[in-house]
Order: structure tokens, then sequence, then C-alpha cells
């Protein structure tokens, strides 16, 4: 039951970073040790507090990359230039820096392969994150449940877990790219925004009864919500996760 | 669609501290138009605090107010939350 | 546990700030950021008004043109939001509530803002008159857009930016200070940012 691992009252962990890796110009994943850390469920996120030397603080939620895996967990953070945390995440933080953060957080945005499927999963940029625990926990547990990818990026260099998807594509997982605003010579994916036409393209079809998992920037999450109700799909079956200009 | 809006996830963390239980899977009933929603399925505005809004009616559920050591919930807009414990 | 300090994390700089404009707790910022406790409403300006009611002699409105038609002042001043943003030398334009309440008898020594999508803010009236309030319907010389509260919002600058009420349609004069949607919630119940009175409390 979702609830059973986050029972109990929320306190500031100490976070010790033990990995820092490039995933795109804007884009870092940061790896935490993580002090008593009592695990999570793909989808879940954190809150993060940073604190200055004169006790000023900024708080903000960043979802959780990784499959449970322990003390260890990752977060991907995108850098928005006029932000205040996650410039800081991204580029000042490196191995050995701690930070507090408490979690896991949530537990209607969240899957696991013993949930079922036909799992439709629709990602605009960074809103992969969460989804990407979902696709990641579901190989390491094995899973063949049917699942559907759709990832919506502005251009190739921009597309978050690039080569990992590649990989992961299979076994009963499909990886379906849309690039927005430039192609590669030669795109064979969508290359458009993602649009009814599209949903109904990659599926699974509504008489599937799918679950399905929105995440991105708002207008991203109501224009594909939007379009997956005029399909069919019944809205309780979308559960969506919007994030908006107060992340940074 | 307003760009600034988000969903009950954004304050999860916030109804977590409060309520010391996860909260998005918490089923909250519209006091104006009666429908049933997960919290982390309504609508959230972030303006001087939160307010949570039924995605249906736009009936402010919640106000959440969290300043240092103190939190306020105004839930006047809520006729019933159902929590699993 | 005390928090642990993030090395090399300095924040929104907060000490650039000149002390004689930017009150306590706050930091400047040259953006414009956008808050809101709703929804942005849509209302068409021939269905649009702006009323006073309450405790008055006769309800008092204008229509948007007539409003428009009223003598304008423009104002430059600073903002500062309880979410320790503030804003300098911010232009505006808008009709004063001197002008508006101009002529009108009353007794109320208080005012709810009302607005579309349900908002309410309280102030005492003499908050609101002698050059400190206006019904603001331009800034930065184009017409006030609709996230900033479009077509017209309250403009109360000496006050925390809670007060200056987006999407205003207008004012119940009141004879007891009634705590408006933020104020029956924790935010306090005057709000002057020079005394940090940012809750209940301060």
């Amino acid at each position: 039951m979702a609830g059973a691992a986050v029972l109990g009252r929320l306190t500031w962990r100490a976070a010790d970073v033990v990995g820092v890796a490039t995933e795109t110009p804007r884009v870092k994943t940061i790896a935490f040790d993580v002090d008593g850390w009592p695990g999570h469920l793909p989808g879940q996120h954190v809150d993060v507090r940073l604190t200055a030397e004169d006790g000023y603080q900024a708080q903000r939620s960043y979802s959780i990359a990784s499959a449970p895996d322990g003390a260890r967990i990752e977060l991907t953070v995108e850098r928005l230039d006029d932000g205040e945390v996650s410039p800081y995440l991204t580029d000042e933080l490196r191995p050995g820096d701690e930070i507090e953060l408490r979690g896991p957080v949530g537990g209607y945005f969240v899957w696991e392969p013993s949930r079922g499927g036909p799992l439709l999963l629709v990602a605009g940029g960074s809103g992969v994150v969460p989804l990407m625990a979902m696709v990641r926990r579901r190989a390491a547990l094995g899973s063949d449940v049917d699942t559907r990818l759709l990832f919506s990026s502005r251009a190739w260099d921009d597309v978050i877990y690039r080569d990992e998807l590649e990989g992961l594509n299979g076994d009963g997982l499909r990886v379906h790219h849309a690039l927005t605003r430039s192609q590669p010579p030669g795109w064979s994916g969508y290359a458009r925004r993602v649009d009814a036409e599209m949903l109904a393209e990659v599926g699974p079809a509504p008489s599937e009864r799918p679950q399905i998992y929105v995440c991105g920037p708002t207008p991203f999450v109501e224009a594909v919500a939007e379009a997956l109700v005029e399909l069919g799909h019944e809205p309780l079956r979308i559960k969506t996760e919007r994030f908006g200009p107060t992340g940074g | 669609m307003d760009a600034l809006m988000l969903d009950g996830n954004a304050v999860a963390g916030l109804l977590q501290e409060v309520f010391t239980v996860e909260m998005t899977t918490a089923i909250g009933t519209c006091g104006g138009c009666g429908a049933t929603d997960a919290v982390g399925a309504v609508h959230v505005y972030r303006g001087a605090g939160f307010v949570l809004r039924c995605p249906h009616c736009d009936t402010a559920l919640m106000k959440v107010v969290a300043a240092e050591g103190r939190v306020w919930m105004d839930c006047s807009g809520l006729r019933t939350l159902e929590v699993s414990v | 546990m005390p928090p642990i300090i993030s090395r090399g994390f300095k924040g929104r700089r907060r000490d650039d700030a000149p002390p004689d404009r930017v009150p306590p707790g706050q930091y400047v910022t040259n953006d414009f950021p956008v808050l809101s406790a709703g929804p942005t409403p849509h209302t068409p300006l021939d269905q649009w008004d702006f009323a006073i009611v309450g405790e008055v002699d006769e309800l008092h409105r204008w229509t948007w043109e007539e409003l428009r038609a009223l003598p304008s002042e423009s104002v430059t001043v600073d903002i500062h939001c309880v979410t320790k943003w503030s804003k300098l030398d911010t232009a505006w334009e808008g009709v004063s509530i001197d002008t508006l309440l101009d002529g009108i008898e009353t007794s109320a020594e208080y005012a709810v803002a009302f607005c579309d999508g349900g908002y309410t803010t309280n102030l005492p009236l003499e908050d609101l008159t002698g050059g400190k309030a206006w019904v603001s319907f331009g800034y930065g010389g184009e017409p006030l857009e609709p996230e900033h509260g479009g077509p017209a919002r309250l403009l109360v600058p000496h006050l925390y930016f809670w007060k200056s009420a987006k999407w205003v349609r207008g004012l119940r004069l009141t004879t007891a200070d009634e705590p408006g949607f933020w104020e029956q919630n924790g935010y306090h119940l005057y709000g002057d940012p020079w005394r940090e009175q940012r809750y209940w409390g301060d």
C-alpha cells in the first residue's frame, strides 16, 4: 500500500552528494546517500531545503528519478536561469557536499509494476523524471507490463536519459519521441507537439483501459489531458503532475 | 487554462507535515458541487499562500498558509476529507 | 537539530537592497513574479463595472468607459510582496480612490475590496484615501495584463501587495474591520511591510 512507506512525521534528513552526472546542457542528475532513507515508490518526490550562512532558507520539490535502491536516491534537475535553487543544485553541488531533504512525499502520482497495465506515460521535458523512476523500476523487476512512453522534448540534444531509454526500449516498453523545435537529419519520429492523433497512434486504446501518467509544465499537461479525454480515456485513469514557473 | 496552476502533488510535503500521513491519496468532497477527487488531483494555486480548488467548479477547498513554525488551514470549502490511516 | 549550511548557497541577494526603500526581510527583484489565488478571470469590458457599496447613501457604480473618463494619475511606487520580493520604481496609471469617493457620504471606517473570482481583502478606509490608493489599469505604459490583475487592480503600495487586489470590481464600505481571503487564514489584518506585519500576531 502506497501509504505504508511514508507514515510518520516528515523530518529533514542529511543527504550526501555522491555523484553528479550531466544529462543535457541544462539538466543534471545528482545522486545522494540519505541518512535514514525509508525507501520510496516510483513517482514520489522530495522537498529539498538549502540554508545560507546567514540562516536564509529556500525550499523546492523535486521528483525522484531513480528506482528504489536502499539509501541512494537520484534527483534530475533542470537549470532554470533565473531560478534560486536549481542553478545551485546543477552548478554548485559536488561530491562530498551535504544538503537537507525530506520525503518521500506524495502517493497519488505513483506506479509500481504490481499495479499492472497497460501503462501510458506522457512526458514533457523534465516531466520525464518521475516517469523514468517507473520505467526503471519496471526494468529492475523484470516486468513485461505493456508500457508506452511518449516523450516530448525541444530537440534531440535536450532529450533527458536518451541513451538509457534507447537501451530499455523493448520487452514490452515502447519509447516514442516528439521533437518540437528541431529534429536531426533523417528524423523519423514525431516533429510536432503532442496532440490527440499522436496519442491515438502511441496507444493503448481507451478500450484497453490504460493507466495514464502525464507530467510536465502546466500548459503541456493541460493540452495532453484534454486530448486524452477527447480520445475517450476516463478522466479518473489520467493522473497528472504539473510543474509551474515557481520551481526554480 | 492557467499557466500558474499546479496540482495537489505540489502541497504533498506541506500537508504531510501537518497531518503526518500521506495526503495526496486522501479523497475530498467539494462543498460547492459535491464532486469527489483525490487531493493529488485537485488544482493548486500559489498566491500569498496555497489555494486548493475543485477541478470541476473552482470552489476554494482549502487555503494553506505556512509561516516559520506555524501553519493555518481553512478547510471551509471541503465537505468531507477521507483519509487512509 | 540546526539546519545544515549548504556550502556556497547565498539565495536571492538581500544585502544590496537600499534599506530606506526596502523593508526588512525583502529582496529586490527586477522581474514581476505572478502570484494568484485562483484562475485568471476574463470579464469582457462591456460587462465590467466598479461599484462602491455597503455603508453608503446609495450604490455608486462606474462602467469601464465611465471609469476611464475620470481623471487618472500616473504614479511610480515601490511594491512589496509578503512572499519577500520587492520591486522598485513600478509605474502605474489609475484613478485615485479619492476621486471615486468624492462626494460619497459614509460612516464607514473600513473597506473590503471584492474581485472577480471571489478574492477579498480588507483595509482601513484611511489607507485608501489621501492619495495612497488607486484603481489601476495601466502598468509600464501598457494596459494592465490579466495575469497582473487586468483590466483593473487595486494599488495600495504602502501595504503588502496582497492588499492590492487583482481583478478588483469594487469596495464594500464597512463599520467593522472584516478579514478578507488571506486575512481570515493567517495573514495579518493590516499588513505594514515596514513593521513586517506578515502573519497573525506579527
